[in-house]
């Protein structure tokens, strides 16, 4: 099966099960996320120079797309500090839950489910994305709602509704951990199908039970199953790239949604930040004027019409060459799975052009977070323009090549012929050398 | 018989798997080609040209500037605003204009392809973003990517040729 069991070397074990190592690291994260919202609300209004913008934008958002993401999936949400001050509420205690349940313990409102709303709050951060990438006090204060909602929601709803339904990252994170190469799953399914208790799904804070775990999509890769199970029977497995996504899984059409939500933004988001169009920067910056609505018109006529149409084509053009016919609903999910690898890649290629020509802004932040003048640490010099080099370009060309080769061959696979895969292949293309244009046309 | 089938078996699947490692070989080196391989191209004469860039917050006019290898060209640059700045990503050229005063530099295209030139004085707050475009001579880069994807596409369609996936739709 192609699988390398991380519980079974014993200090990759230990890693995983005690508590104590996920516990400092999510305390460190909380630290810093509070310490993010007192720069950017008290530090410099110049974002070049003020610590929130640099990491959030820069350090973080960088680390989530190369390496968090394609090396461990939702390895971030196992350290993300947003749901700690809920959860801790919601288990009477800190490190561990303590048996005392605070909160109403609601279930999500069914027709609020799915990854729609979370696919709406990425649009949202398309839409505000200049402002909020430029400004440090509104990044600051988007960070607080997030904390605050995903607290009063921990008090309502029961686990972690704001991670599962609402979370703009958790859904881009959650979508991508299909194709990362990390996954939780059930070491003998007959142990756990006489196990009565089901103590792993009373345990999991995402509301999964492991046994019925076919995707790594809603894993938040939290390790509490392992930890509760009197069998030892769940194992965190190295995997090959990609291994959800196939014929034989389950997609859904909130997925497909999402999926090209995320491509539509990767789209625009190059065109915004890395292309050379003035106007379009200004019109995406002045929130509230008839330039801006023009601009988040456009912005809503791409994702919501313009990509989405051209992929409901595709499929439709795939469905009639296949020899089973399926619904054009059940098409547009199953066919979805095409934009994992493609999203990915793209925001891959994105992140080398617009991330790594900043980078030399971290160093400085480090010394001066709030950029007051300190130098702390002796890091402070001024920062080179940034650059994007041959080296970078290069790397972006392979890195949306490999996108290529990828998605093209999880359309084949998901597809009964090569007749079938063609127009998603075609779609994928399309993508990718719009891609290839804006970042280095 | 047996012993017969399960060495048969085993015969093709090496015989498979011989033929999935020489394909990937084969596609590397085709990658490596067309990302490498030197396209020898007729440049026009080299030529003097002088380019006047507007900066106001935050775009450059024009933004989209196109040269050809060789060429010797004299960037007039002013800003209407505020202090700005120009700089050429890969090429040692920079520029600083104090409002309506006019800056000029010079520099020669030896390298072809396609730069962002930026604005090099913190400005306001979409500095970072104030971005134009100089391409000198063809983007060979942008049409060795496309070359790049097509092969993309066939080595996928070859990498599961002989798989039962074409076959059955399954994954083997």
């Amino acid at each position: 099966m192609n699988r390398l069991d991380l519980t079974r070397t014993r200090w990759t074990n230990f890693l995983i099960r005690n508590r104590w190592p996920q516990f400092l690291i999510r305390a460190i994260t909380l630290a810093g996320f509070i310490f993010t919202i007192l720069a950017g609300l008290l530090g410099s209004v110049v974002g070049s120079h003020n610590f929130a913008i640099i990491f959030v934008w820069i350090a973080w958002w960088t680390a989530l797309k190369l390496f968090f993401i394609p090396f461990g999936g939702r390895s971030w949400c196992s350290i993300c500090p947003i749901p700690m001050p809920g959860e801790w509420i919601q288990n009477g205690g800190i490190l561990q839950p303590r048996g005392k349940n605070f909160g109403l313990g609601k279930r999500w409102p069914k027709f609020l489910r799915g990854r729609w709303l979370q696919a709406g709050g990425f649009m949202l951060v398309g839409l505000f994305g200049v402002i909020t990438l430029t400004s440090p006090s509104v990044t600051s204060i988007v960070l607080l709602i997030i904390l605050l909602l995903a607290f009063v929601l921990a008090l309502v709803f029961e686990r972690r509704s704001f991670c599962n339904y609402l979370c703009p990252i958790g859904g881009f994170t959650g979508l991508y951990a299909q194709a990362a190469p990390v996954e939780v799953r059930v070491k003998n399914p007959e142990i756990c199908s006489t196990h009565a208790q089901k103590s792993c799904y009373e345990a999991c804070p995402w509301g999964v039970y492991p046994l019925a775990l076919k995707s790594s999509a809603n894993c938040g890769l939290c390790m509490e199953c392992l930890r509760v199970c009197p069998s030892d029977n769940l194992a965190v497995n190295l995997r090959p790239w990609g291994s959800d996504l196939g014929p034989e899984t389950k997609h859904s059409l909130d997925e497909a949604f999402l999926g090209l939500v995320m491509v539509s933004s990767a789209l625009m988001d190059s065109a915004i930040f890395l292309g050379p169009w003035g106007q379009l920067k200004m019109a995406a910056y002045a929130i509230g004027t008839g330039s801006w609505f023009l601009f988040a018109g456009l912005f809503l006529v791409i994702a919501l019409m313009l990509v989405p149409g051209i992929y409901t084509l595709a499929v439709w053009i795939a469905n009639k060459l296949g020899e089973q016919k399926m619904n054009l609903r059940k098409a547009l999910a199953h066919q979805s799975q095409v934009l994992v690898p493609l999203g990915l890649t793209a925001w891959i290629a994105f992140t080398i052009s617009f991330a790594l020509a900043k980078f030399s802004y971290v160093l400085p932040v480090v010394s001066d977070p709030f950029g007051w003048g300190w130098n702390l640490l002796g890091t402070v010099a001024k920062p080179w323009v940034g650059q994007s080099t041959l080296t970078s370009m290069l790397l972006q060309v392979i890195v949306l090549a490999l996108g290529q080769f990828w998605s093209s061959r999880v359309a084949i696979k998901i597809s009964g012929s090569l007749k079938q895969a063609l127009p998603m292949i075609v779609f994928s293309a399309m993508t990718m050398v719009g891609m290839l244009w804006l970042l280095i046309g | 018989m047996m012993e017969e089938l399960l060495s048969t078996q085993e015969e093709l699947n090496h015989q498979s798997l011989q033929t999935k490692w020489r394909l990937m070989v084969l596609i590397s080196q085709c990658a490596l080609l067309i990302l490498f391989l030197p396209i020898p191209l007729v440049t026009p004469k080299p030529i003097d040209r002088l380019i006047h860039i507007d900066a106001t917050s935050f775009q450059f006019t024009p933004a989209e500037i196109k040269v050809n290898q060789g060429d010797r060209v004299t960037i007039e640059f002013v800003s209407t605003d505020v202090v700005h700045g120009i700089s050429i990503d890969g090429y040692d050229f920079q520029l600083t204009s104090d409002p309506g005063q006019p800056v000029t530099g010079t520099f020669v295209a030896s390298w072809p392809g396609m730069f962002r030139f930026r604005c090099s004085v913190a400005c306001g707050n979409l500095h970072p973003f104030m971005i134009g475009k100089l391409w000198v001579g063809p983007n060979l880069i942008l049409i060795r990517g496309v070359l790049l994807g097509i092969l993309a596409v066939v080595a996928a369609i070859f990498s599961l040729k002989k798989s039962k996936v074409l076959k059955t739709g399954k994954t083997s």
